[in-house]
């Protein structure tokens, strides 16, 4: 029993509910928003600190033993992804101080960013299916709600077809919990893992296949992606980082925990489509980036493509390979969660994400042109930056998993996810300044702008310099994933 | 009786899946709210359909006699209830704001926007 586990889930709710008290006074809230944020990033970093020293925690709520109450467990994984979302939090907490205006404010965007927090805390940590659910709906409604706030135009164009697409995903996780209720009658992951264990794979095929589609829809994963780019780019830069950075990966995490945890045998049979459908997320993904010329449209199928390279190491099952998975999910949540700040950076100084009417930010901005280019660098997988690491790590495992087409696309679809860094560079950056552009504030980029995207290109540099504290959790990690024993003795006992 | 809510169960999906695939905003409405439907009666159904025995523990005994209806999908039928009213309060929200800007019912017309 540990009380740890469930604090990540309580500090952004009391961070809501206290910044909806202080609703009107927005200094006020503001300052709640960052306290909240910065003490989810603390609790996150001492829960990792926690399992890692002391092993999986675990919390039965009400004290209700495991099958029966819903059981909140962190094991590594968990921790890591928890120890992310805080981060996030806080860079976005930062950064919404000047990003988003007064309008949004006072539609309580600061709660609303909290809720959200606190349902991505409280998938990454449940260690119930229909638990889970819940905690999906609870993001789905706060993200439906940041992305339709303001209510331009191309935002309800995107809000409808975020909404729809996840509703529809929410439905098949249901109808696969209904499911999986009528064959065994629990919906706990650990007690339903033993249960499936002494039934042939084809029992739970059905309810593994519902739950990769509705997954896939969330995360992004080909062909179930067609949703993302049309609403990912259209709320304020604080906001689609935020979704950028941590929701796609929440569909992420739960692929790899439900099929390596309840579905270890139906993931056998699976392996091989999620290699197919990894491998055609990475590339179309890539190629659909390097026809767009609007930064924010670039970046969102950017955001597709980097899906397929995490999915990857669930397809080939090996130890190597999810922890190279685990490794790409943080660096990738850090890079692809900066560049989106540094594209509103761009957009509050010029007005404009569109690449053709940008240019000359090289020579007006060249603390923000380095801090561009770091991150983009490591997207591409340029050493020393974290991205080499993730990337080469992934492809070793691919390569003594004999998985040599794979190998081939991830170091290809690097060179193509260079060549629209690049485009990105040369037009926003060293092109001179076309005529007619004019709008935006011209000013400085603001501090409480930098501050994260300083903050998270360090910790970019840092993680491709000195990975081996990361290779180390992330392995780890891995570990626990796949040897199910530590899991399922924490959260049933010993003595089952 | 288990027969006849699979069929029903399969038609509600079948229904919903065709309001979905409609370019009316309104059809993809109601074929949302026909899919939470027959998830909820999925659920109901799957998890075994047991008239008259409620699950009430008899006086003197300490469980409950064998054949019993199970509440727990009940429960959670309940909650996926209340999400789903939320959701669809949402979308008819998110539908006639898309409606007043739009002018349009049309999804296929929705990103161009209306004529001007």
């Amino acid at each position: 029993m540990s009380t740890l586990v469930v604090v990540p889930i309580l500090v952004p709710l009391c961070a809501a509910i206290a910044g909806l008290l202080a609703a009107g006074r927005s200094t006020l809230q503001r300052a709640l928003s960052v306290v909240g944020a910065a003490a989810q990033l603390a609790v996150g970093v001492a829960l990792l600190h926690t399992v890692h020293t002391r092993g999986i925690q675990v919390q039965q709520l009400g004290h209700w033993p495991a099958p029966f109450g819903i059981t909140i467990v962190a094991d590594l994984f968990s921790a890591i992804m928890v120890t992310v979302t805080g981060l996030v939090g806080l860079c976005v907490s930062l950064f919404a101080l000047v990003d988003i205006g007064p309008e949004r404010e006072r539609f309580a965007f600061h709660p609303l960013l909290h809720f959200l927090l606190m349902g991505v805390a409280g998938a990454f940590l449940t260690g119930d299916l229909f638990n889970l659910f819940v905690w999906f709906e609870l993001i789905i409604m706060t993200s439906f709600v940041l992305l339709a706030l303001g209510g331009e135009r191309p935002q309800i164009e995107g809000a409808v077809k975020y909404l729809t697409l996840n509703f529809i995903a929410s439905g098949l996780f249901l109808t696969a919990l209904g499911i999986l209720y009528g064959q065994f009658g629990t919906l706990n992951m650990a007690d339903l893992a033993i249960r499936l264990e002494s039934q042939p794979s084809g029992v739970g095929l059905p309810s593994a296949m519902l739950m990769l589609v509705a997954f896939g829809i969330k995360a992004g994963v080909f062909p179930l992606f067609f949703w993302l780019p049309d609403s990912y780019h259209t709320p304020p830069a604080a906001v689609t980082a935020l979704f950028a950075g941590l929701l796609t990966k929440v569909g992420v995490y739960a692929m790899i925990r439900v099929l390596t945890l309840v579905f270890t045998a139906e993931l056998l049979v699976l392996a091989p489509l999620i290699v197919t459908a990894s491998l055609l997320t990475m590339v179309t993904g890539v190629l659909g980036a390097a026809a767009q010329y609007d930064i924010r449209r670039l970046l969102a199928f950017h955001i597709i493509s980097q899906i397929g390279y995490m999915t990857l190491g669930l397809g080939l099952r090996t130890e190597a390979a999810l922890a190279a998975s685990v490794f790409y999910i943080v660096h990738n949540v850090i890079a692809k969660t900066n560049l989106f700040f540094v594209a509103g950076a761009i957009r509050h100084i010029r007005g404009t994400s569109e690449l053709r009417a940008l240019g000359g930010l090289y020579r007006d901005e060249p603390r923000l042109s380095a801090l561009f280019l770091i991150p983009a660098l490591a997207l591409a997988g340029i050493p020393p930056l974290s991205g080499f690491v993730a990337k080469f790590t992934l492809v070793k495992a691919a390569l003594t998993a004999d998985a040599f087409l794979p190998a081939a696309v991830a170091l290809g679809v690097g060179m193509l996810t260079l060549y629209s860094m690049t485009k990105i560079w040369a037009e926003a950056f060293w092109k001179a300044a076309p005529a007619d552009a004019g709008g935006g504030t011209r000013a400085p980029v603001p501090i409480a702008m930098l501050l994260p995207i300083i903050a998270l290109t360090t910790l970019t540099v840092l993680l491709g310099v000195l990975p081996g504290t990361l290779l180390d959790l992330a392995s780890g990690a891995a570990m626990q994933l796949l040897d199910r024993r530590q899991y399922l003795d924490a959260v049933l006992g010993t003595a089952r | 009786m288990e027969t006849v809510l699979a069929l029903v169960i399969g038609g509600l999906y079948a229904i919903s899946f065709y309001l979905m695939l409609r370019r009316s905003m309104v059809k993809l409405i109601f074929g949302l709210m026909l899919f939470t439907q027959a998830v909820n009666l999925l659920i109901f159904t799957a998890a075994g359909l047991t008239r008259g025995q409620p699950p009430i523990v008899p006086p003197g005994a300490t469980a409950v006699p064998a054949p019993y209806a199970d509440p727990l999908p009940q429960a959670l039928i309940l909650t996926a209830i209340v999400i789903s009213f939320g959701m669809l309060a949402f979308a008819l929200a998110l539908t006639r704001r898309g409606f007043l800007a739009m002018q349009t019912d049309d999804l296929d017309r929705l990103g161009r926007g209306a004529p001007e």
